[in-house]
């Protein structure tokens, strides 16, 4: 464990920091992960989950949002996973609801890879002073509770899919700070990393180069953990409401079902199973590949 | 754990406890329109916006206005409801019961299952029946709580009736004692299984790896070369140990146990403080909000503050730099 960050920040699920920082050959560990069971299902969910989002769309015809049935109609030929209490197909929903969902995840993870790497290696390379600051700096993002903080956000800024982006990417950099901090750590005393900068490297030269590459074998694990943690949320938040009321996601279809349990399964039960492939293909896959690296 | 340690662990959580005071300052301030509605509602007159005006210091300058804010929320002074006129704690504090209840019964029903799971599991590494648990566990940590619970409701409660739906307790019932207890006992079955399912997963991640790890040590070994029993071994001298790993996430992961929480009330009618925030927010009662938001942040902040003393008891090598 790295020192300056407590125990009670370590790592929820799989023991990312036991991770050796080898330099893996790219080819021979995406054939290692896909050799593993774990490995082999989670990129058969991805690509359904893929499939369903972005090739979907253009196949299952027309607007989520319009009338094709007749309301709360059971999963038929016509309508494969039934219609909602305004006669909407389900399917339709759905498709683009997933589409929705993996954009959003998609954007959240950009912003918290992009603000918890710089500041991982800013702090593992830099050390000190810098590296306490930002130390109490990824610890006071990481306790922030998500769901209660967009609950203020929205209800101050209204709700809408660029707030709910940044709350969820500014609470999720930590997660990836502390990883790639960690592992920077470990890896900056090692021989090639001095003898880069033996021979003349510059600093972003050792940064970049260097360093980042070591890092991500584990950088990948933790991305693949984070992407089913922001899905998830982000599917809560729909649940509850606090998503863009203009958008149609996977957490707002579950959300609309809680009146027609008794009624209408279907409602229920289709959109939760694609939330919970999805998020599944991602925890399988950093599953796989945290123990191709060493973990367990 | 060593005095030095105590100090600097307590003092960590000084500039994290300001930072989110300070992150609930920005967004009132950051907001569109005069912060004065944000803490004083939308339908107040002229006079009454410049006493709430005059009353949270919102005439002052900013750096002022932010040192009068730290000191009112650091005196637990978290204002009031706009929609019901009572203080943000009391609102606040009659909902914490029955959320704290929903949230142990959901911790003690993971603990019960997910270690003799995890023992299970770690006794014989990539065996079928470690690969069956690993599967149902991951299944279980990917499924989002609020799906769980409508699964709970739709498979046990409309196929047989046997658990009620919604709410704590029985309406209109009039019981106390042992059948009141009862009572709610069966409205809290299905919720804390829905709550459990993700804790109960990590649960069973950590007390598999905790003790494969364990089961390698030199200790065990030592152990073994002594004629203890396997059964001895795993449980007597390897468990304890691999527990410490366990109960370090078990403190951290009370934010996503709220969160879960929060969802699992709305499904089951539950009267918790998640249910509060969702009627806090068709109404946006921003100080109740805000409330929650504080609330439940430093108490993230104080179960990483005990967990981390617990582990710096019993592990002496647990130090800062």
């Amino acid at each position: 464990m790295p020192p300056s960050i407590p125990a009670s920040s370590s790592t929820e699920l799989a023991p990312a920091h036991a991770v050796p920082a080898l330099v893996i050959r790219r080819r021979g560990t995406v054939r290692a992960v896909l050799a593993r069971p774990s490995g082999r299902a989670g990129a058969a969910l991805l690509v359904v989950t893929l499939a369903l989002a972005l090739v979907a769309p253009l196949v299952v015809s027309g607007d989520p949002f319009a009338l094709s049935g007749t309301p709360l109609e059971a999963p038929s030929r016509g309508h494969p996973m039934g219609t909602d209490a305004l006669g909407r197909d389900l399917l339709a929903g759905v498709v683009h609801g997933g589409r929705a969902s993996l954009l959003i995840a998609t954007a959240v993870m950009l912003v918290a890879v992009g603000c918890g790497g710089a500041i991982g290696l800013f702090a593992g390379i830099r050390g000190g002073m810098a590296d306490d600051v930002l130390g109490r700096g990824i610890e006071l993002f990481q306790v922030l509770p998500r769901l209660f903080l967009v609950a203020v956000v929205v209800a101050l800024f209204g709700p809408g899919v660029d707030r709910l982006v940044l709350t969820l990417g500014l609470t999720s950099w930590p997660a990836i700070a502390r990883v790639v901090r960690g592992e920077v750590i470990a890896t900056r005393g090692l021989d090639f990393v001095l003898a880069s900068r033996a021979l003349g490297a510059s600093r972003t030269h050792v940064a970049t180069r260097v360093l980042l590459p070591a890092v991500m074998p584990s950088l990948l694990v933790m991305v693949g953990l984070l992407f089913g943690q922001v899905l998830l949320t982000e599917a809560s938040l729909g649940f509850l409401g606090l998503g863009d009321p203009t958008i149609l996601s996977w957490g707002v279809l579950v959300g609309a079902s809680q009146g027609f349990l008794r009624t209408a399964w279907w409602l229920t039960v289709f959109p939760g199973l694609a939330i919970t492939v999805a998020i599944l293909a991602f925890n399988l896959l950093a599953d796989a590949l945290s123990s191709v690296l060493g973990g367990r | 754990m060593s005095r030095r340690y105590l100090v600097r662990r307590l003092l960590q959580v000084i500039p994290t406890v300001l930072g989110i005071v300070l992150v609930g300052f920005a967004l009132v301030h950051l907001a569109p329109g005069d912060p004065v509605l944000a803490v004083a509602g939308e339908h107040g007159d002229a006079a009454y916006y410049a006493f709430m005006r005059h009353r949270f210091g919102l005439d002052q300058p900013l750096p002022r206005q932010l040192v009068t804010f730290l000191g009112r929320v650091a005196s637990g002074d978290l204002g009031f409801s706009w929609v019901q006129g009572r203080s943000t704690w009391a609102l606040i504090g009659e909902r914490i019961p029955a959320t704290l209840l929903l949230g142990t019964a959901s911790l003690l029903v993971a603990l019960a299952v997910a270690l003799p799971l995890g023992v299970a599991a770690a006794r014989r590494p990539n065996s079928a029946r470690d690969a069956t648990i690993g599967a149902v566990a991951l299944l279980l940590f990917s499924a989002p709580a609020f799906w769980l619970a409508q699964l709970l409701i739709l498979g046990v409660s409309v196929g047989t009736g046997l658990f009620p739906v919604q709410g704590m307790s029985t309406a209109g019932s009039d019981l106390s004692g042992v059948p009141h207890v009862l009572d709610v006992a069966r409205h809290l079955a299905l919720p804390a299984l829905a709550l459990a399912a993700q804790e109960l997963a990590v649960l069973v991640r950590l007390t598999r790896s905790g003790l494969i790890d364990e089961l390698e040590r030199d200790h065990i070994r030592t152990a073994r070369a002594k004629g203890a029993s396997e059964r001895a071994v795993l449980l007597r001298h390897a468990f304890p140990r691999a527990l410490l790993p366990v109960l370090t996430v078990l403190g951290a992961r009370i934010g996503h146990l709220l969160a879960g929480a929060v969802v699992v009330e709305v499904v089951f009618g539950w009267p918790g403080a998640g249910r509060l925030l969702l009627t806090a927010l068709e109404t946006r009662d921003i100080p109740v909000l805000l409330g929650l938001f504080f609330i439940v942040s430093v108490t993230v902040v104080g179960a990483n503050l005990a967990t981390d003393l617990a582990h710096a008891a019993v592990d002496p090598r647990v130090q800062l730099d």
